[in-house]
C-alpha cells in the first residue's frame, strides 16, 4: 500500500520560514476579503429556489446522483487546480518558495470554515438562484479535495527521474508535450491514489455543505447531505438508516466503475521495472478495452489528443535550445516588490478587519477554546493509538486476518462519520450525558481508522526475514513489541496520525455542536465557537475561528508531527 | 550419541496450493549433524533448502517427519540454534551493538553480562569502533558481520547459514568466508556444527565437510559428498577442482535421462531464459575456444554465472534440443550450431521451428488460437490449465517465458492491456 503524508515533511529540520509567514498572510487576506465581500453582497434572498425535500426514500436516487454530480465537478475543479498549481511550483523555482508553504497552510485550515466564509460569498454571485449555492457547495467540496492531490503532483514532480528528463530533452519534447508525456505519467499512479483519498475525505464536507445555515442564509441543495439534515431536525432515525444506505451504494458503485478502473490502467505507468506482485485489475476497464465500440469510438479522440500533443515548432532548434537563463535582477527585483505590496496589502487589510470588531479579550476567549479542542484531539488520538495500534499490529502481522479487515479499515476511512452523529447524539440526550466529554469521540469517529490501516500496512510491510530473526532469537512480548512491532509501524502510525488529527480538527466544527430534533448539545471548544459564530452570520468571528484553528494545525503540525516524522522516517525506515 | 547434535528423519514438507492442494517441496530428507562439522545444502532455486533451514530452526513444522536437536523434538524456535541470512535481516532501527544485544535481551540475562558477552562477539567478529553505528551506515560485508556476530553472542551450538555471502560482492564474500573459516578453524567460534546454504558449488567445496546435493520439485537429496580436502583450502588445487568437476557432473546427471524420464509435456515448468541469452550462449559455444563443447564449471567461471543462472539456460537450451547437457559439459546440437550461423530473421524461424516442435505448450497455444474463430484468447484460458499441475507461481512464471518465446518466434502475439493472446502481430 502506498502511504501519503498529508503534510510538507520536506524540510521538517526548520520549523518556520518566512515563506510560512507570507502563506500564513496570504491566506488571511483571501479569508478576510471573502468575508469583507459577502458582508457587503449580503442582501436576504427574497426567492432561493426551494423544492421542499422530502424523507421519502424513493428521492435518494435522485439526490445522491446530485450529491456524487458536485464531487465530481470538484473532482474535476481539482484536477485543474493540480496541473496548474503543482507544476507551478515544481517547474519555477520563485514561485515555489511561495507556492508550497501556501499549500501546507491551505491544508491546514478547517474546511468548513471556508463553508463558513464562502457561503454568502458566492450566493452573492448568482443571487436568488440555487447556482450560487451550488458554487458555494462545489468550491467547499474542491477545498476539500484539491490540497493533496496538488501536493502528491507536485511532489512528484519534483521526484521524475533525471534519465526521463535528459531522455525527453534529448528528443526535444516541447514543455507541453512532455509534460503529458512524462510528467503526468509519472505522476498517475499516486495522483489517482490521492483523488481516491480525496473522494473518501470530500463525502464529510458534502454532507455538511449541502445544509448549512450562516446568518439569514440558508442553503438546502437537493443532496444526500440535506436529507439527512432533515431526518434529523425530524428526528427520523430509519430516514438517517436509508441515507446510510445510499451512500453505501454510492460508494461501492464509484469505486468499481470509476477508481478501480483508474487504479487498473495506472498501473501501466508505473515506473519499476519489476513486475508488482499483484497486478491490479477492473472488470469494467477488462470491458472496457475489450470493446470494439469503445476502441473505434475513442480513436478519433485519441488521434485529437495525439495532434494536440504535437511540437508545435518541431524544427525550430532554437525553441528548444534553452539555456539555463538567468532571471534578469530587475525581474526578480519586480516579482519581490508584487509580493511584497500583495504581503503588506494583505496585513494591512487583516488588521483592519480584526480591529473593527474584535477586542483582545475575542483573541483571548478563543485560544482558550482552541486549548480545550486541542486537549480533545491530542486525548482522542492517544486513546485511538492505544486501541488501534496493537490491534493494528496484530492485523497486519497475520496475512489472512489483514486481507480481511484492511479493506474494511479503508472504507470505514472514506465513509462520512457524521451521517452517523445522529444515532451517538440521540443516545446522548436519551442518557442525558454530559455533552462536552461525550460528543468529543465523534470528532474521531471517521478518522481514527486512517491510523488503523496505516498501521496494518506497516505491520504487513515487516519484511519476512526480520520476522524470523525476532522468532529466531526468541524474542517475545514486551521485548518484541518495544525493539520489532513498534519501531517498524512507527513510519506508519506517523501518517495514518497526522491524518486523523487534521480530520479531527475539522471534525470539530459540526462534532462539538449537534442537535437532534429540537435538541442541541454543545461542548465548550473551537470548533463550537465556529459554529455559533457561522450560525450568528458574524463573519469577523468566524474568520478570528478559523485563523486561530489553522494557527493551532499548523503550530502542531511543524512542533510535534513533523520533527516527529523527520525521526520516524530517519531512523525506523525500512529500505 | 553426544556428539550427534541434530537428527532429521523422513521429513517431508508441502505447502498450500491456490486451488486447494498440496505442492510438495521436500520429500524423503534423512540428515544428521555431528559436533564439528560444516554441512552444505547445495541445490538450485526450489529445492527447498532454504525452506529446510526454517524448518530446523523451528520457524516452520514439517508436514511429515521428524527434527531432532541433541535428542529433543524441534516444535518451536529452539535455544541454541541460530541463524545467518541472506538479506543480512537487521534492524534499521537498532545500532550494531543493540542488533547484537537482541538475542541476548530475549534471554533475559542482566544488563551488564549483555553488555561484555556482546561486546566480546563484536570484537570477535572484526566490528570494533562500529559499536553506535546503524546498518545503513555499513557497507553489506560489515552488515553481514553484524548478522554472524547476532546469531554467535548467544553461542548457539548449531549455527544455520542461509546463503550468507550471495547478497556480497567477489571479493567481500571471499573475506568473510576466509575470516569464518578462519575463526572456526581456531575454534573460537561457540559453535559446534554449521549448516550452510547455497548455491554456488565453489563456496560449498571451499567451506564445507559434507555437501549434500538437492534435486529440484520436490527437493530430495540426490547425493552426499564428503569433502576431506585440508583446510585452508585453495580453488586452485587440482583435487579442488576436481571435485568441483565431479559435483557438476552429479548436478547435471539427471537431465540426460529427462527426455525418457521427464518427458515434457505441456505442463511442464518452464524456465524464464530470455531468447537474447540463448542466442548469446549459442553463440559464445560456437565460437572459439569452445567450439560447440565446453565444461559447465569452466563455463560458469568465464561468464561469472552461477549454478543458478547457468542451470535454467542450459536446460532450456536443451529443451528446444540446441544443445546437449551431459557429465557436465554442454555441447551444441546440429541445430544449435545451425543456429549460431544465421542471420536476425532466419534465427527467430529457426527458433519457431524448434518452439513449436518441442514445446508443447507453445503448440497448444497455438493450436487453440488458431482454431477460434478470431484467433484470440485470454490468458486466464491458459493460466487455470496450468494451475491444475503447478503452484501459481510456477505458472505465471511459465506463461511468461512461453510468452516471451513465442513473440519472439512471431508464433503468436500477446497484449497485456487486454490479457489477450492473438495470432496476428500488430500491425
Amino acid at each position: 500500500m502506498r502511504v501519503f503524508v498529508p503534510i510538507s515533511v520536506g524540510g521538517w529540520d526548520r520549523l518556520f520560514s518566512r515563506w510560512d509567514i507570507l502563506a500564513v498572510l496570504l491566506i488571511l487576506g483571501l479569508l478576510v476579503f471573502l468575508g469583507e465581500a459577502s458582508r457587503h453582497l449580503f442582501e436576504p434572498l427574497a426567492e432561493l429556489q426551494r423544492t421542499p425535500p422530502s424523507l421519502d426514500p424513493a428521492n435518494l436516487p435522485e439526490y445522491a446522483a446530485r450529491t456524487t454530480l458536485r464531487m465530481l465537478v470538484a473532482m474535476a475543479l481539482s484536477l485543474l487546480f493540480t496541473f496548474t498549481y503543482a507544476t507551478l511550483a515544481a517547474k519555477n523555482k520563485q514561485a515555489e518558495r511561495i507556492l508550497v508553504p501556501l499549500l501546507d497552510i491551505l491544508q491546514s485550515v478547517p474546511i468548513l470554515g471556508f463553508i463558513s466564509v464562502t457561503v454568502v460569498f458566492f450566493m452573492a454571485l448568482a443571487p436568488g438562484r440555487v447556482l450560487g449555492a451550488e458554487f458555494a457547495a462545489i468550491f467547499a467540496i474542491f477545498t476539500s479535495q484539491a490540497w493533496n492531490m496538488a501536493f502528491s503532483f507536485y511532489q512528484s514532480l519534483r521526484t521524475v527521474p533525471t534519465e526521463l528528463i535528459e531522455a525527453s530533452r534529448n528528443f526535444r519534447l516541447s514543455p507541453w508535450m512532455s509534460f503529458w508525456r512524462v510528467d503526468v505519467p509519472f505522476a498517475m499512479p499516486q495522483l489517482i491514489w490521492n483523488m481516491m483519498m480525496s473522494m473518501s475525505g470530500s463525502w464529510f464536507f458534502v454532507v455538511a455543505s449541502e445544509a448549512i445555515s450562516v446568518g439569514n442564509t440558508t442553503v438546502t441543495l437537493p443532496g444526500v447531505g440535506s436529507y439527512i439534515a432533515l431526518a434529523i431536525e425530524q428526528q427520523n432515525l430509519r430516514a438517517v438508516g436509508w441515507a446510510i444506505g445510499a451512500m453505501l451504494v454510492v460508494i461501492l458503485v464509484y469505486d468499481q466503475i470509476l477508481f478501480r478502473p483508474l487504479v487498473a490502467w495506472a498501473d501501466r505507468f508505473r515506473y519499476e521495472q519489476e513486475p508488482g506482485a499483484v497486478v491490479p485489475r477492473s472488470w469494467v476497464l477488462d470491458i472496457l478495452r475489450r470493446s470494439r465500440i469503445v476502441d473505434r469510438t475513442m480513436r478519433p479522440f485519441a488521434a485529437l489528443w495525439r495532434r494536440l500533443l504535437l511540437p508545435r515548432h518541431p524544427d525550430n532548434v532554437e525553441a528548444v535550445r534553452r539555456a539555463p537563463r538567468t532571471r534578469p535582477g530587475w525581474i526578480t527585483f519586480q516579482l519581490g516588490l508584487i509580493v511584497f505590496a500583495l504581503t503588506a496589502f494583505a496585513l494591512w487589510q487583516t488588521l483592519r478587519f480584526f480591529t473593527e470588531s474584535i477586542t483582545l479579550a475575542d483573541l483571548g476567549t478563543v485560544l482558550l477554546l482552541g486549548l480545550a479542542t486541542l486537549l480533545r484531539v491530542v486525548v482522542l488520538i492517544a486513546l485511538a493509538t492505544v486501541v488501534w495500534v496493537p490491534i493494528g499490529v496484530w492485523v497486519g502481522t497475520r496475512p489472512h486476518a489483514a486481507v480481511v479487515v484492511q479493506p474494511i479499515a479503508q472504507f470505514l476511512a472514506a465513509f462520512p462519520a457524521n451521517v452517523l452523529f445522529p444515532i451517538v447524539v440521540s443516545g446522548i440526550v436519551a442518557w442525558q450525558l454530559d455533552p462536552n466529554i461525550w460528543l468529543s469521540p465523534l470528532m474521531i469517529l471517521g478518522t481514527q481508522w486512517y491510523i488503523l490501516f496505516n498501521v496494518i500496512a506497516g505491520a504487513a510491510a515487516i519484511p519476512n526475514e526480520l520476522r524470523a530473526v525476532g522468532a529466531n532469537l526468541r524474542v517475545r512480548g514486551w521485548l518484541w513489541w518495544r525493539r520489532i512491532a513498534l519501531p517498524a509501524v512507527l513510519p506508519y502510525y506517523v501518517t495514518g496520525a497526522i491524518t486523523a488529527s487534521g480530520g479531527s480538527w475539522n471534525a470539530s466544527i459540526v462534532a462539538e455542536v449537534a442537535s437532534w430534533g429540537d435538541q442541541h448539545l454543545q461542548a465548550d471548544g473551537l470548533g463550537a465557537y465556529i459554529a455559533r459564530q457561522t450560525d450568528a452570520g458574524d463573519f469577523h468571528r468566524i474568520v478570528l475561528g478559523i485563523a486561530v484553528m489553522s494557527l493551532y494545525v499548523v503550530v502542531i503540525n511543524r512542533l510535534f508531527w513533523r520533527p516527529l516524522y523527520g525521526y520516524a522516517e530517519r531512523k525506523f525506515r525500512l529500505d | 550419541m553426544s556428539s550427534l547434535l541434530l537428527d532429521i528423519h523422513g521429513l517431508r514438507h508441502t505447502f498450500p496450493k491456490a486451488d486447494g492442494g498440496d505442492l510438495l517441496v521436500l520429500d524423503g530428507i534423512e540428515l544428521e549433524v555431528t559436533q564439528g562439522q560444516i554441512v552444505g545444502l547445495l541445490g538450485r532455486t526450489g529445492s527447498g533448502k532454504s525452506t529446510l533451514l526454517r524448518l530446523i530452526a523451528g520457524l516452520a513444522q514439517p508436514s511429515d517427519g521428524s527434527v531432532t536437536y541433541l535428542g529433543q523434538p524441534v516444535l518451536g524456535p529452539a535455544p541454541g540454534i541460530a541463524m545467518v541470512f541472506q538479506g543480512f535481516a537487521l534492524f534499521p532501527w537498532l545500532t550494531v551493538l543493540e542488533n547484537v544485544q537482541l538475542g541476548l535481551e530475549a534471554l533475559g540475562l542482566p544488563d551488564p553480562e549483555i553488555r561484555k558477552r556482546a561486546l566480546a562477539a563484536i570484537d570477535l567478529i572484526g566490528l570494533d569502533g562500529y559499536e553506535s553505528a546503524y546498518p545503513r551506515e555499513l557497507s553489506g560485508g560489515m552488515r553481514q558481520r553484524v548478522g554472524f556476530a547476532r546469531a554467535l553472542v548467544v553461542h548457539p551450538n548449531i549455527l544455520l547459514m542461509d546463503e550468507p555471502f550471495s547478497a556480497l560482492d567477489v571479493l567481500t564474500a571471499e573475506t568473510l568466508r576466509t575470516d569464518f573459516l578462519e575463526l572456526w578453524g581456531d575454534g573460537k567460534l561457540p559453535i559446534k556444527g554449521v549448516i550452510l546454504v547455497t548455491h554456488n558449488i565453489e563456496e560449498a567445496v571451499l567451506m564445507c565437510d559434507r555437501i549434500l546435493l538437492f534435486s529440484n520439485n520436490p527437493g530430495r537429496i540426490i547425493r552426499e559428498i564428503g569433502v576431506d580436502l585440508p583446510q585452508p583450502r585453495n580453488r586452485l588445487d587440482p583435487p579442488f577442482r576436481e571435485l568441483v568437476e565431479k559435483i557438476y557432473v552429479a548436478m547435471t546427471a539427471r537431465t540426460p535421462n529427462a527426455p525418457a524420464g521427464r518427458q515434457i509435456t505441456i505442463n511442464t515448468v518452464l524456465p524464464r531464459v530470455s531468447a537474447n541469452l540463448f542466442s548469446g550462449l549459442i553463440e559464445t559455444l560456437a565460437a572459439a575456444p569452445y567450439n560447440g563443447k565446453a565444461d559447465l564449471p569452466v563455463l560458469a567461471d568465464e561468464l561469472h554465472m552461477e549454478v543458478d543462472e547457468l542451470f535454467p539456460v542450459a536446460e532450456a537450451m536443451q529443451m528446444f534440443h540446441f544443445a546437449e547437457v551431459e557429465g557436465g559439459d554442454i555441447k551444441l546440437t546440429d541445430i544449435g550450431k545451425q543456429f549460431a550461423e544465421l542471420g536476425t530473421d532466419d534465427r527467430k524461424k529457426l527458433f519457431q521451428k524448434q518452439l513449436l516442435a518441442y514445446i508443447p505448450l507453445a503448440t497448444h497455444i497455438r493450436r487453440v488460437l488458431q482454431e477460434r474463430a478470431n484467433h484470440v484468447a485470454p490468458k486466464s484460458r491458459f493460466l487455470d490449465e496450468l494451475e491444475d499441475h503447478m503452484s501459481t507461481e510456477d505458472a505465471e512464471h511459465t506463461l511468461r517465458a512461453v510468452t516471451a518465446w513465442g513473440r519472439y518466434a512471431e508464433a503468436f502475439a500477446y497484449d497485456d492491456d487486454t490479457g489477450m493472446f492473438s495470432l496476428e502481430n500488430p500491425s
